[in-house]
């Protein structure tokens, strides 16, 4: 037993990932952490996504269920369970069964490298990266084995339009990657990582995000990497997969209920997934904003009480809200749950004030807010743009971003170059 | 135009062959779709993206109206028609009053016109809402149809106020008008001009130098003039081919003759000159309204026509410029009180002829663009 709390025990002192530290009671936690906020985070988007969708178009979203329809993603998730798990009579039964938690598999598995913060990832692997880019692109081969099986056409358009995206897109996208990591070799040592967390301390190191490095090759590089992210994960503009209007529901058009929402969970995760990628790679990770500018001891005990502060505003909304609600008794135990809601907000924020809470938290909560920024980037494309069409789609994968990828690639190795052997021998 | 316009140089029998010895793949495209814009079934005949032909099946909303015509009266008929082209049923009103006048050598007075050419013109506006609304979200942008439909309640309210209905109106009545305007509809008509002209503007920032947009839209569903011609198709599709026909124009129907427009015309025939015609019009719709409501003459609403109507046995054929075209009714008489024959030519079911046409070659994305900017109503296609 105390050999037990020993082991527990010894991963407390350590300044690794727990994977990394070889602990694997920890790993176990943080996976279950993960796995949790993951969820979490998949119901607060959908949420997030119809409402502010629907404030772009002049109307109100959910607001029946719960106040201002806080439970609709429940009630969806209730729904989505109950209702029957339909196999179409002419389908492959195991591929189309399998497809769906492969696409989860590879949405989920990613996140065991994401770095939230210098020891707060599952493990650290000195590809990690690679494993990322990697293990997210077998998610094709799951949409593919989900339009073949359904036996129908319009899967199958979809999941074909899909894949070849996916992979057209996956070139630029590793270009990009490329000319970041590149960037990590400038020290000392002249060695790169590939490593998460070894990426963020470079940024960390070398006081510079990279989106800012050799400006404006960063930029353009990040740019890339942003628009191919989109198409990576089939969102507007780039949703043809299951472009309604043509496809109906493109590769999922046949699935129903659980396997249906196991799609939905995979998108919204594989959503999460690349931008923390970009986050990582060019927005300097779990890094607070402003470290060069507003550094020293007082400014970050300042940047500190961010994640409190944050949560006490989404607090005090949510008791804005509540004085607007209307007075009629029939809204009553609405109001009352709002009211709840953001107590409970208000309390996170609390908590996340006390100093010792205050310091660990933070990397986590900036890792977060800077995805979050993505997540908002991708409701927004969504209300404003109009679908691209397969070939303009292709053209722009094969003929502007590619070559874009390559020369910024070139051009960052150059600049690289130089820096090191001519202006800093 | 004045070459012979003959369907010959036209192959509509046959759709072209897939690539090498491809297989095709045969898509059936509704009836239940989401951007088939009701019971419309396609049949596409595709090689991978690419369209190689595409058969239209219609016919899912047929309730005959047509016979339902030779049944009722008149006057009871009049309901019936507002039921073709639900998006525009003041128009079909207009058309079919206009004929049944025609056919009874019957003028509405001069108030009673104006009110007519207001009330269609600003039909015109709220189809040509919902078709921008529901073409864009066909080509994937969703937010556009939300500010439409905004829009659009501002005109429904008018009717609304003036009639007690808002979509299947039956505003007119054969000989002019049943109901005087309410107190402040020349108000509120100036309120709702004024509260629209900077709104068209508003719908082009968002999409009329959108890349995403132009790239979607132009080169896409060409169809030349002469083509048009051929086939019948009329409207905002004809005048975005080049072609100046307008029949407010060109055979001056109720008294748009007074009024001062333009009519405006796209050179390329493909969906984004399409696109411009309609916002186009729109302001011209505007114009018309402006000027009809301005001068809107004091009078009675309704010309003496007979309680019991029994035209004098002869055949008539009118026809209006409806939002999506030329709507035309041919109306045979008998001498009795109901309609020999009633025959629509709708605008619908004639443009829709062009959709194999405009589709070939292009990808199946392109269709759904096409059907949308075809800008079709099925209850009108199917009668």
């Amino acid at each position: 037993m105390g050999q037990i709390i020993q082991y527990v025990k010894s991963y407390l002192t350590s300044d690794q990932t727990p994977g990394a530290a070889g602990n694997m009671f920890w790993v176990l936690v943080y996976i279950l952490l993960v796995f949790a906020g993951l969820s979490v985070a998949v119901i607060a988007m959908n949420w997030l996504e119809r409402k502010i969708l629907a404030h772009m178009q002049v109307r109100l979203g959910p607001m029946r269920v719960g106040p201002h329809g806080l439970l609709q993603p429940i009630a969806d998730a209730i729904k989505l369970l109950l209702k029957e798990d339909i196999l179409p009579a002419e389908a492959d039964g195991l591929i189309f069964w399998t497809a769906p938690f492969l696409v989860v598999l590879a949405a989920f598995t990613v996140f065991v490298v994401v770095p939230f913060g210098p020891t707060h990832a599952i493990t650290d692997m000195n590809i990690g990266i690679l494993f990322m880019l990697g293990v997210s692109s077998l998610s094709v081969l799951g949409i593919v084995m989900a339009g073949w099986a359904s036996n129908s056409h319009y899967p199958l358009i979809g999941a074909l339009r899909s894949s070849a995206q996916m992979v057209s897109y996956e070139v630029a996208m590793g270009l990009a990657v490329v000319s970041a990591i590149l960037m990590t070799s400038l020290n000392a040592e002249g060695t790169g990582t590939l490593s998460m967390i070894g990426i963020v301390q470079a940024q960390q190191v070398q006081h510079e995000w990279f989106i800012f490095k050799f400006f404006p090759l960063g930029l353009v590089a990040f740019f890339i990497f942003a628009v191919a992210m989109v198409a990576e994960t089939n969102r507007a503009p780039f949703d043809l997969a299951e472009a309604e209007s043509e496809l109906t529901a493109g590769f999922h058009t046949e699935y129903s209920g659980f396997r249906w929402s196991l799609f939905f969970l995979a998108e919204y995760s594989a959503m999460i997934a690349v931008s923390s990628i970009a986050v990582t790679l060019w927005l300097g990770g779990w890094l607070r904003p402003f470290p060069n500018v507003l550094s020293g001891a007082t400014w970050d005990e300042i940047f500190s009480f961010f994640p409190g502060a944050s949560f006490l505003f989404l607090a005090a909304m949510c008791f804005y809200n509540t004085a607007r609600m209307p007075k009629h008794p029939l809204f009553r135990i609405q109001t009352i749950g709002l009211a709840a809601f953001g107590a409970v907000l208000g309390l996170i924020g609390l908590v996340l004030f006390i100093p010792g809470v205050r310091v660990r938290i933070q990397d986590i909560f900036w890792f977060s807010a800077k995805v979050a920024g993505f997540m908002y980037l991708y409701i927004w494309y969504r209300g404003t743009f109009p679908r691209y069409r397969f070939d303009q789609l292709m053209r722009m994968g094969w003929k502007v971003l590619l070559p874009l990828g390559l020369g910024v690639l070139i051009l960052t190795a150059s600049v690289a170059l130089l820096q090191q052997k001519i202006w800093r021998p | 135009m004045n070459e012979p316009n003959t369907l010959s140089h036209l192959d509509l029998e046959t759709h072209e062959k897939p690539f090498l010895d491809a297989n095709e793949l045969v898509l059936n495209m509704g009836p239940q779709h989401p951007a088939t814009h009701g019971v419309l079934r396609v049949i596409l005949h595709l090689d991978g993206e690419k369209v190689l032909g595409l058969e239209c099946v219609i016919g899912y909303l047929h309730r005959g109206v047509e016979k339902i015509g030779e049944h009722r009266t008149y006057t009871m008929f009049n309901p019936y028609v507002d039921r073709m082209d639900y998006v525009a049923a003041v128009s079909n009103g207009l058309g079919y009053c206009e004929t049944v006048e025609k056919l009874l050598n019957v003028e509405p007075p001069a108030r009673a016109q104006h009110v007519r050419v207001i009330l269609t013109e600003l039909n015109r506006i709220a189809s040509h809402q919902l078709w921008l609304g529901t073409h864009a979200l066909d080509i994937g942008a969703i937010t556009p149809l939300f500010y439409t439909f905004r829009d659009r309640e501002e005109i429904l309210k008018i009717y609304e106020k003036y009639c007690g209905a808002r979509l299947t109106t039956h505003a007119f009545r054969i000989g002019g008008l049943q109901y005087e305007t309410y107190a402040g509809f020349e108000k509120e008509v100036k309120n709702f001009l004024d509260f629209f002209r900077p709104k068209i503007d508003e719908y082009e920032e968002l999409l009329t130098t959108n890349r995403i947009w132009v790239e979607r839209t132009k080169k896409v569903g060409v169809i030349s003039g002469k083509d048009c011609i051929a086939l019948g198709v009329t409207g905002p599709v004809l005048r975005a081919s080049g072609v100046k026909w307008d029949l407010r124009k060109a055979q001056p129907y109720a008294n748009y003759k007074n009024f001062d427009f333009e009519i405006p015309t796209g050179q390329n025939g493909d969906t984004y000159d399409r696109y411009l015609v309609r916002m186009a019009e729109m302001r011209q719709s505007v114009r018309i309204i402006q000027q009809a409501v301005d001068g809107l003459p004091e009078g009675p609403i309704i010309a003496k026509v007979p309680k019991v109507m029994k035209p004098a046995v002869g055949e008539v054929y009118h026809s209006i410029e409806a939002p999506k075209g030329e709507l035309g009714y041919f109306i045979v008489s008998d001498g009795s009180t109901q309609p020999y024959r009633v025959r629509v030519r709708p605008p619908s079911f004639v443009n829709l002829q062009a959709l194999d046409l405009m589709c070939r070659g292009q990808l199946v994305a392109d269709v759904i663009a096409v059907i949308g900017t075809l800008d079709i109503v099925l209850g009108e296609v199917d009668r």
